[in-house]
């Protein structure tokens, strides 16, 4: 690796800004085809209730109306499948109800899809939507877990009694137990993790065409990863053979895991651009978005945690709650399980771990995972739950975390994984300082001379990243490999197309992957192009979630570059007339090892391509795909410091620092990785202090739009200070990690572990996520009786 | 949004014949109404245009009061060196409502005239005594503010100047609804030819309001301190995801002292 | 149904709206500039920021005809042919967009308060975006950014 201005560790600028910053990029809803019409969605007003008829007679007369099509007509077409399944304790399946795309007979959360109304202009889908009769039996409703495991609660499925899914666990639980009975310790905590809204900033648009010429689909969508609706809605909705079937997610405003799924949407859409041949195409409004869009967490959780008289951790026992929503989105089963359950041991060697999960079904848009997914959820419990043990103890919170640390590597956890590098210690020391841990009682003492009350929080974590290895996965339920693929073809000139199946949607893999590729190759970075988000053009793919784009579709392309690579050292030993083995490659050129006679890989690209002088039996052409299969997870890990100013008067939490010291491992653009962490932290913030999707009891969205929907704004956010210490991966080539969602993994638990440190000298103890001003003001109130 | 027709009139006359059609709105700036419009909870089928018509716009010093035009934008509020001189506090009010782009086009009539319970301007309008200027008539702003979006403005009646005495001392002081960042709790506190005056946005589902408990004590020692022990009911406060009744009680209270203590 | 013509990016344009027609509507539609976008119905996400007149307002609340005979900018009429406005070669310097979805509008913004304001604090950056929402920066490299393009801007565009 050269190491150049544009190479692997150097914080190149990126090749998508210009496009970005000119108005030139190209989103879903930038997409018109000719011909096209428009759909409208008409959604469920109610959380539950039979539908007595539907009457579309009006809406059909109305201007500009082509079809209006309900669940009756698309009877017969495949359900929206769920992508993992998930075996209880006594080993039966979960209940997997089906999904219509459009609702049959019943309505199941406000904003299920209920008909299409397709007509000439947006507008007139829209107001002929309204027109549309449709009869809604109401039935209660159940829209939280508590509501949903009450005695005599409403049923979302039949086949689903007490609303259960699944009742899952993971970990010895005898060996728990036992922990428990030794220790000289017990420390309990219950939380709840706050249902979030995902809030990409661009709403999710779709627009689908059926070419009768070819018998061809094509879907514009905005998806994190075009190839698994392909998989998702050709195999299992439609019956369509994938030749047959294109998916494009262009230029996708953010995802966060909101477009991870297959939406009923994109199916809809899809079939009936094939009913009326004409292509259709959909936008969501924002207030839709809010009703449709999967949202992330919810759970409901207590644990506690065995100590010795040394607070030594011996045993970690926890019990959670889940709400999946009203149907099983595609990830909805592993969120909770496999993304979570298995995260307990944190960056501890606590002996004994288990972790029981029971997810119910509700009146409420289905959950599926939001940046982090599972590991935020689980990261959260154990740090508070640390933290109270400290203060229970009497221990010092730093120093009953390092009493626990991991140090020895390969570690075998109680839960399943095998972390296979780390330092926690170098971050927890790193974070310490950057935070000025030590200086904070002066800084604590000059606000509470202003009257205010400041308070310091510590998050130490690891996170299961670069998902995933398709082997254990697969034995876990998981319905699909998680490998990805790259091409790398090397054009007759010698410029550079790189083909992934990872979705760049704000990560910058047009930049970091073209580093990469540069750096191997040793051509120019301007000179190498990252293809990605069409079905068509990339051999296959599953896409970027998890934290997975750079360990496992970096890797796939690492391993295609070597590919070429290994076939230019045979064009090449044989333009040289010397043996491939005696062909080094190094900065571009291959060279004859021990001799100056060497020929560019500029060269060796023409003559694969015009091979009038080549090795016999070598297929011309430059040109190599990967597959990669990670060995392992990824264990990116590190310590958040958070620090706040809480005005006891108003209850208001003022976030004046925050500090992050994180272990992503090998940095390949450094510009990048800090803007992946500023975001995580800002997720993660506004988790812990503002965001909170709340359903009234009658299933009706409450925080429906941003006018109470609190996103993080510029205003509400410090400087972030971002300190790295590097730790390889040892199980891929690059030795990285994965960095996306770092920042709301660690942070939440620091902030909350923060406002509380700030707000003890008041007798405050607990605090729930988001530390509203009104839910400070409560606690301090409560606290003084 | 339903449609409608749009008139772009460039007199107030041709404006006011234009609002004689049944079902026909002003629009200023559009951003109390096209929002409303946006969710169909306004349906007009005629929107009629201020903007093309002259003299709406301006700001003026009167001596004793400052006449603010009711095309004036926030940000035009928000910068006029008038304004900053006599009424500082309304500087500060208007620059706090919204945001930037939200104050480059909304406007002091549009917000008068819809009377939102949580829009600043009707805190600033009653704590300082102001007038309403129409067409037609004044309507002091006592009159004028009759609860939620409810106002004694005829169908085809414009606002064409909000009229404010100048205080002696003045103050606004806002806890914003962090994610609208429209009023949990705004006060306006006022010193000025007609006594003291404590008004309340944001809080009550009645619009604003006035304190008069706290009036007095003000009346008797203008300070920080003769207001910080006098509670405000919750009865009749709004209540919602970020702020529930008691707690915007207590939140009037808390703005209400900060006021007066920022009007030195 | 009206006809509106204004001044967009430099040049005149006209085109038959209906009423209700939103500036954004004409401005992705009917002229076919889709760096405009639109990330809520609500007024408060400013994707949708661009000049009308020289200052900034959402275009998402601006119907067409309001915006009849007005000069409009949007973020396609920022650079000069192949060379960025300073803005947005701030924005680029200092890694100000991921997505790049609400980067339009907020470099809108950023342009109209550096007109106004040629060394904008921290702080003062921070409150001036309160009406643009971003989901993937964290706001740190925007403001750096906006602070940097405000001095290249020198004060004024």
């Amino acid at each position: 690796m050269s190491g150049n201005g544009t190479g692997i560790g150097a914080s190149v600028k990126r090749k998508e800004d210009t496009r970005f910053l000119t108005g030139r990029g190209r989103y879903t809803d930038d997409i018109n085809l000719p011909g096209q019409l428009y759909g409208h969605i008409l959604r469920s007003p109610v959380a539950h209730a039979d539908i007595g008829g539907i009457d579309t007679s009006a809406a059909m007369a109305a201007p500009g109306v082509h079809a209006v099509f309900t669940g009756k007509d698309m009877e017969g077409v495949g359900g929206i499948p769920t992508g993992w399944l998930i075996h209880s304790k006594d080993g039966s399946p979960m209940v997997e109800p089906a999904h219509p795309a459009l609702a049959l007979g019943k309505v199941r959360y406000v904003g299920d899809c209920v008909a299409i109304v397709v007509a000439e202009t947006r507008e007139q889908a829209k107001e002929a939507a309204n027109l549309v009769d449709v009869d809604y039996r109401d039935l209660p409703a159940v829209a939280s877990i508590e509501a949903a495991e009450a005695n005599g609660a409403a049923q979302v499925f039949d086949e689903a009694p007490g609303n259960v899914c699944y009742d899952w666990e993971v970990g010895d639980r005898a060996a728990t137990d036992a922990a428990f009975e030794n220790a000289a310790h017990v420390v309990s905590i219950d939380v709840v993790n706050n249902r979030l809204v995902p809030n990409a900033i661009e709403p999710r648009a779709a627009i689908a065409n059926f070419d009768p010429a070819t018998s061809e689909y094509t879907l514009y969508t905005t998806s994190q990863n075009p190839h698994l609706v392909r998989l998702l809605l050709g195999a299992f909705v439609l019956g369509l053979p994938e030749h047959k079937l294109r998916i494009v997610a262009p230029d996708v405003g953010g995802g966060f895991g909101s477009k991870i799924p297959h939406y009923a949407e994109e199916a809809i859409l899809t079939w009936t651009a094939g009913r009326l041949g004409r292509p259709v195409k959909w936008t969501c409004e924002r207030i839709d978005a809010f009703k449709s869009d999967t949202h992330g967490r919810d759970h409901i959780s207590t644990a506690k945690l065995a100590l010795d008289a040394d607070g030594k951790f011996l045993g970690l026992h926890v019990t959670t709650k889940a709400n999946l929503g009203a149907y099983l989105s595609t990830f909805a089963t592993c969120v909770p399980t496999y993304l979570y359950g298995i995260l307990f041991a944190g960056p501890y060697t606590t002996p004994a771990v288990y972790c029981e999960v029971k997810s119910f079904f509700t009146n409420t848009v289905p959950v599926d995972a939001l940046r982090g997914a599972g590991r935020p959820e689980a990261t959260y419990l154990l740090e508070r739950l640390v933290d109270k043990a400290a203060h229970e103890l009497g221990m010092d919170r730093v120093e009953i975390r390092r009493k626990n640390f991991v140090r020895e590597f390969p570690y075998q956890t109680p839960v399943a994984l095998q972390y296979d590098q780390g330092d926690y210690d170098a971050t927890l020391d790193l974070a310490l300082d950057a935070s000025d841990w030590a200086g904070f009682e002066a800084r604590r003492a000059e606000s509470a001379a202003r009257g205010k009350l400041r308070g310091i929080g510590i998050s130490t974590f690891i996170e299961a990243c670069g998902i995933a290895p398709s082997a254990v996965v697969g034995s876990l339920g998981a319905r699909a490999g998680l490998y990805e693929s790259g091409s790398v073809r090397v054009h007759p000139t010698g410029s550079v197309s790189v083909f992934t199946g990872t979705h760049s949607h704000g990560q910058g893999h047009e930049t970091t992957f073209a580093q990469i590729v540069s750096d191997m190759l040793g051509v120019d970075f301007d000179a190498v192009d990252v293809v990605h988000g069409d079905s068509a053009k990339i051999p296959f793919g599953m896409g970027t979630y998890g934290s997975r784009s750079l360990a496992v579709g970096g890797t796939a392309i690492y391993l295609a570059v070597e590919k070429v690579i290994e076939k230019g050292r045979k064009i090449a030993a044989h333009l040289l007339e010397a043996s491939v083995e005696d062909i080094e490659f190094e900065n571009g050129s291959f060279t004859v090892a021990g001799t100056d006679r060497s020929t560019s890989l500029g060269e060796v690209a023409l003559t694969a391509y015009v091979p009038h002088n080549y090795p016999e039996g070598l297929e011309p052409g430059l040109e190599e795909t990967a597959f990669y299969d990670p060995l392992n997870f990824t264990f990116p890990a590190g310590t958040h410091v958070a620090e706040v100013e809480v005005d006891p008067e108003t209850g208001e939490v003022e976030l004046v620092a925050v500090t992050g010291a994180d272990d992503v491992g090998r940095v390949i653009n450094p510009m990048i990785v800090a803007g992946q962490l500023h975001g995580g932290l800002a997720h993660g913030i506004g988790q812990a202090l503002m965001e909170e999707c709340v359903y009234q009891d009658d299933g009706q969205l409450a925080t429906g739009s941003y006018l109470d929907y609190t996103m993080p704004r510029a205003a509400d956010l410090p400087n972030f200070s971002i300190n790295h210490n590097t730790t390889l991966c040892t199980h891929n080539p690059l030795g990285v990690k994965g960095v996306g969602e770092v920042g709301s993994i660690g942070i939440p638990p620091a902030v909350i572990n923060a406002v509380i440190d700030a707000l003890r000298p008041l007798g405050v103890n607990d605090m729930a996520m988001p530390a509203t001003s009104q839910r400070v003001w409560q606690a301090i109130r409560q606290a003084q009786g | 949004m339903n449609d409608f027709t749009y008139h772009a009139p460039t007199t107030l006359n041709e404006a006011l014949a234009a609002l004689g059609a049944e079902g026909a709105k002003v629009i200023a700036g559009g951003h109390s109404l096209l929002p409303v419009m946006k969710l169909n909870l306004a349906a007009p089928t005629d929107l009629v245009s201020l903007a093309g018509v002259p003299g709406l716009a301006d700001i003026a010093d009167g001596g004793d009061s400052v006449t603010v035009g009711a095309m004036c934008t926030h940000a035009q509020v928000a910068g006029s060196a008038i304004v900053q001189a006599r009424i500082p506090a309304l500087t500060a009010m208007a620059d706090g409502i919204g945001d930037a782009q939200v104050r480059n086009a909304g406007t002091i009539g549009g917000s008068v005239a819809h009377n939102d319970p949580a829009a600043d301007y009707p805190a600033a309008c009653v704590a300082l005594g102001a007038t309403i200027v129409t067409d037609r008539r004044e309507i002091h702003s006592d009159d004028f503010f009759q609860g939620m979006f409810m106002t004694p403005l005829e169908d085809d009646e414009v606002i064409t100047a909000v009229r404010f005495p100048v205080p002696s001392r003045a103050s606004y002081a806002k806890f914003a609804n962090p994610a609208s960042k429209y009023a949990i709790a705004g006060v306006m506190v006022a010193q000025g030819p007609a006594g003291v005056r404590v008004a309340v946005t944001g809080a009550s589902g009645d619009g604003v309001f006035r304190v008069g408990e706290m009036e007095a004590a003000l009346g008797e020692s203008f300070s920080a301190e003769a207001v910080a022990g006098i509670a405000v009911s919750s009865d009749g406060m709004l209540s919602d995801t970020a702020a529930g009744a008691q707690y915007r009680a207590h939140l009037v209270a808390v703005m209400a002292k900060r006021a007066v203590a920022a009007c030195g | 149904m009206p006809t509106v013509t204004m001044t967009v990016n430099g040049m005149e344009r006209s085109g038959t709206v209906e009423g209700r027609t939103l500036l954004v509507e004409f401005l992705r539609e009917n002229l076919g500039l889709t760096g405009t976008h639109v990330g809520c119905d609500t007024s408060q996400c400013g994707a949708c920021v661009v000049h009308v007149n020289g200052t900034s307002v959402k275009s998402c609340t601006c119907l067409a005809v309001q915006a009849d005979g007005a000069d409009v900018t949007t973020i396609e009429g920022l650079a000069n042919g192949a060379e960025l406005h300073p803005m947005q070669e701030a924005f680029r310097e200092h890694h100000g967009l991921q997505c790049g979805f609400c980067t339009p509008g907020m470099v809108m913004s950023a342009v109209d308060l550096a007109n106004r304001n040629p060394d904008p604090s921290e702080h003062e950056v921070r409150e001036w975006l309160e009406g643009n929402l971003c989901r993937c920066t964290g706001y740190h490299n925007i403001v750096k950014a906006v602070r940097a393009g405000a001095q290249a801007m020198g004060g004024g565009s």
